[in-house]
């Protein structure tokens, strides 16, 4: 019952925050809601006992991403352009893409069903053996280390080539611009 | 910059320990609580990024210069990807931390774990980072009331 009331309350903060976020023009603002969106959103994830994501998506989402768009923010503008076109059509297709969304959640199965194919297979496996196999209470880490050593490696590399494409794009600009000023200088 | 903000610059000074020393702890516990590589790179990165907000990106390029930086993001893949290659060269199939102690298999997994997690660790803090540097350093320096 409490649970209920928590997650009610958690997702009427969640709906509100996003309305912010569209109704504001301030970059800002938007900004700064966007990390408490982040914030809510990692509350939701420890009412689902999911502290492993709860505690990146704070870190991640609410930290580090409110960090950099406040960065792009100041090289970019401070406020939303205001909109010049009727916003029917945005809406026709954000409501389309949303129905269709939530009419692909029918089939899945419901929250905590012991008989979801993801709880029958895999998932008894690593929590009945993973103590005796890799000896870490923390099983969260010995799948996310060791059964799925690969996968996180993926991730890894991943996080690596964002991060080198984020570095290109940025020096490369200044590169170019340089390049620019020293040509018009010559002539 | 340099006259104002004081209160900022002592709690920070005074923060900046702390966070590292909680990313420490998020690093090497993730095996018994909920954190790991992903979790302490990030906040590692905060810290420095913390400090580079107040002081300025010059005060913390001194700390930690970006040519480190760019290292950094490299030797994270390099650990990660080096002990599943080690574990090839100890007779085993890539990342089978068994390998390590082959007599008693669980003991190698908590190495494999802590060198892979610290590879994870490694290469998030540096893209971070270098992430925050790259922005910053294009950044025209910004007055209180620009926002």
């Amino acid at each position: 019952m409490t649970e209920t009331i928590v997650n009610f309350i958690l997702f009427s903060m969640l709906v509100i925050t996003a309305f912010a976020i569209v109704r504001q023009d301030r970059l800002f603002t938007v900004v700064m809601l966007a990390s408490v969106f982040s914030l809510l959103t990692a509350m939701l994830f420890i009412a689902l006992d999911a502290v492993d994501v709860a505690f990146t998506e704070a870190a991640v989402g609410a930290g580090i991403s409110t960090v950099l768009m406040l960065g792009t923010i100041a090289l970019t503008a401070r406020g939303a352009k205001p909109a010049s076109r009727p916003q029917t059509l945005p809406l026709l297709v954000v409501l389309v893409t949303g129905a269709g969304l939530v009419y692909g959640t029918l089939d899945m199965p419901n929250f905590g069903d012991p008989n979801a194919p993801a709880s029958v297979h895999l998932s008894p496996h690593y929590l009945t053996n993973s103590i005796e196999e890799i000896d870490v209470p923390n099983v969260v880490t010995s799948i996310l280390a060791s059964y799925r050593g690969f996968d996180t490696l993926g991730e890894t590399a991943v996080v690596f080539a964002a991060g080198i494409g984020v570095l290109m794009i940025l020096s490369g600009l200044r590169h170019r611009r340089r390049k620019d000023e020293e040509e018009e200088e010559d002539a | 910059m340099k006259e104002h903000h004081l209160i900022l610059r002592v709690v920070t000074k005074s923060l900046v320990g702390t966070i590292i020393l909680f990313a420490f702890y998020v690093q090497f516990h993730g095996d018994f609580s909920p954190g790991g590589g992903f979790q302490a790179g990030v906040i590692m990165a905060v810290a420095f990024i913390l400090y580079g907000i107040v002081f300025g990106l010059h005060e913390v390029q001194r700390v930690l210069p970006a040519w480190v930086v760019h290292k950094l993001v490299a030797l994270g893949v390099l650990v990660y990807a080096g002990t599943g290659i080690w574990n090839m060269f100890l007779g085993y199939e890539f990342l089978h931390y068994g390998s390590f102690t082959p007599d008693h298999m669980s003991h190698g997994q908590h190495s494999g774990i802590l060198y892979v997690e610290a590879g994870v660790g490694i290469t998030v803090t540096g893209v971070m980072v270098a992430i925050y540097y790259a922005f910053a350093g294009r950044t025209p320096r910004l007055g209180n009331d620009d926002w």
